[in-house]
């Protein structure tokens, strides 16, 4: 069976462009602390809030213009516009065709909205990966993009951010990073879950921990190390999801990698959990700095539950696109910073 | 309802990527569109994108705001001259009001405008803020 398990398209594909967009208001962890125990940090040393006119859908559309400028290809070039999300502006309406229609590709592509918590954006990247690797198109745009929510008070709070990035797939040869291989894992795993017409997620509390995050991403990883016959020593940048800073710093250990691996595609300690576009903004700050012959593992986690991986390559093109959008840091130090209060109102968190 | 769903549907261009016109005769950038040239009055209807760049010509900080945009007060509204040419008249955002300047390099985004109550759709459509990584 192992044969099976690695995901391959038949015609070889890559990333032809990237971007991210990171809003810039930022609540501090202590700040939280201190409404909620008095005093004290939280998990991670503050996390990006979507301003009062933001949403996952005008997240997506700032990410994906930096990837369009960064492939250099015409909006109409895109056969497919995917949007992974849990916080999608819409119960019904597909937040993909806004975005299509603000990036100027509409009307002869697909688009569409994926959902799979943290994950949902590395779902549209193999769903792209495969559109393009068919032949059923040149170029596919995946998104992961979120503006996550936690219950005031919840843990989850001191987390919970907004953020995305985006990535258009095409042919290998027009690549800045060639995909040597993905897999996927997934199981049903209940530890985090929204109910219809909720606010809030709920979660499993420590649950969340060994049978979910762990399990998923350490079997995914290895898998995909195992089928490619490569060990963490053969990559130069990890990026894992990132609900915190201990959990991907430690699950790297456990697969063999080092911190100075995975600092670089390590974001939540600034900007907290963006869900969707957490590991994959971590993708875009290392492919921000990376090198031709650089070789990237990044392994999502999305709860409910499940992991994607894949092992990229990068090409000669890096160089070249890096400075034709802003990089992921361009956002990261525009930084404004804001109390609890002025944070319940941008997120609405008042109601009458 | 209905008739706000087909006004806004019918800016969608415009709003969401600042769709222009560029004028076959003089080659004039026209926004918003309005298939007549302003400069030399003939028709013009090929749609043309603009840079979405620009610079504030000048501004006033709103605290009173009309109704729809009454949970984003204090905004700023700004005449943002653009590098094709034409003023464009929108919010600035991920600005404070006491920041802004004349001549301020600025760039456009798509961000939320309005909502249209709870039950409503939501209208997006360009904002322009100080430039990014530039």
């Amino acid at each position: 069976m192992t044969e099976a398990r690695l995901m391959k398209p038949q015609r070889a594909v890559g990333i032809i462009g990237y971007g991210a967009y990171v809003p810039m208001y930022r609540l501090p962890g202590a700040e939280i602390a201190r409404v909620w125990t008095g005093g004290g940090r939280g998990p991670v040393r503050e996390k990006a809030v979507a301003g009062l006119d933001e949403d996952t859908i005008t997240i997506a559309i700032e990410a994906a213009r930096n990837a369009i400028a960064r492939a250099e290809i015409l909006p109409e070039a895109l056969r497919a516009i995917w949007v992974g999300s849990e916080s999608h502006p819409y119960a019904v309406k597909p937040s993909a065709t806004l975005v299509a229609e603000a990036l100027g590709a509409t009307p002869y592509l697909l688009a569409g909205d994926f959902e799979f918590a943290c994950k949902a954006g590395t779902e549209a990247l193999q769903a792209a990966m495969g559109l393009v690797g068919s032949g059923m198109g040149d170029y596919a745009l995946a998104i992961g993009a979120d503006t996550a929510q936690g219950r005031p008070g919840d843990e989850l709070e001191y987390t919970a951010a907004s953020g995305g990035s985006a990535f258009i797939i095409g042919p290998a040869e027009r690549a800045v990073a060639v995909c040597m291989g993905s897999l996927s894992y997934v199981t049903d795993t209940p530890d985090f879950w929204r109910r219809a017409y909720q606010h809030y997620p709920s979660h499993g509390g420590r649950f969340t921990g060994e049978p979910a995050y762990f399990h998923h991403i350490e079997s995914a990883g290895r898998a995909l190390m195992e089928e490619l016959a490569l060990t963490a020593q053969d990559f130069t940048y990890a990026i894992f999801h990132q609900p915190n800073v201990k959990f991907p710093g430690r699950v790297a250990e456990r697969l063999g990698f080092t911190e100075a691996q995975i600092e670089t595609g390590l974001l939540s300690g600034v900007i907290g959990n963006t869900y969707a576009g957490a590991s994959l903004t971590g993708l875009s700050a290392v492919l921000d700095i990376a090198k031709p012959g650089d070789r990237i593992l990044l392994v999502s986690f999305g709860s409910g539950a499940g992991s994607d991986a894949f092992a990229w390559e990068l090409t000669e093109r890096i160089t070249a696109c890096q400075d034709k959008a802003p990089h992921t840091a361009d956002y990261i130090k525009r930084r404004v910073e804001i109390d609890y209060a002025l944070y319940t109102r941008y997120r609405g968190k008042l109601r009458d | 309802m209905e008739a706000k769903v087909a006004n806004d549907w019918r800016l969608r261009g415009q709003r969401y990527r600042l769709e222009g016109e560029r004028c076959g005769h003089c080659g004039a950038a026209i926004f918003p569109p309005r298939d007549i040239c302003p400069e030399c009055g003939k028709p013009a209807k090929t749609p043309a994108p603009l840079s979405g760049r620009g610079e504030v010509y000048t501004f006033s900080t709103v605290y009173n705001a009309p109704e729809g945009f009454e949970p984003y007060t204090p905004y700023t509204v700004a005449l943002v001259k653009l590098e094709e040419g034409p003023v464009v008249t929108a919010q600035l955002t991920d600005v404070a009001p006491k920041d802004v300047q004349i001549g301020m390099p600025v760039e456009m985004v798509t961000r939320r405008l309005r909502t249209h109550g709870e039950e409503g759709t939501i209208v997006y459509g360009y904002k322009f803020r100080p430039r990014v990584g530039a």
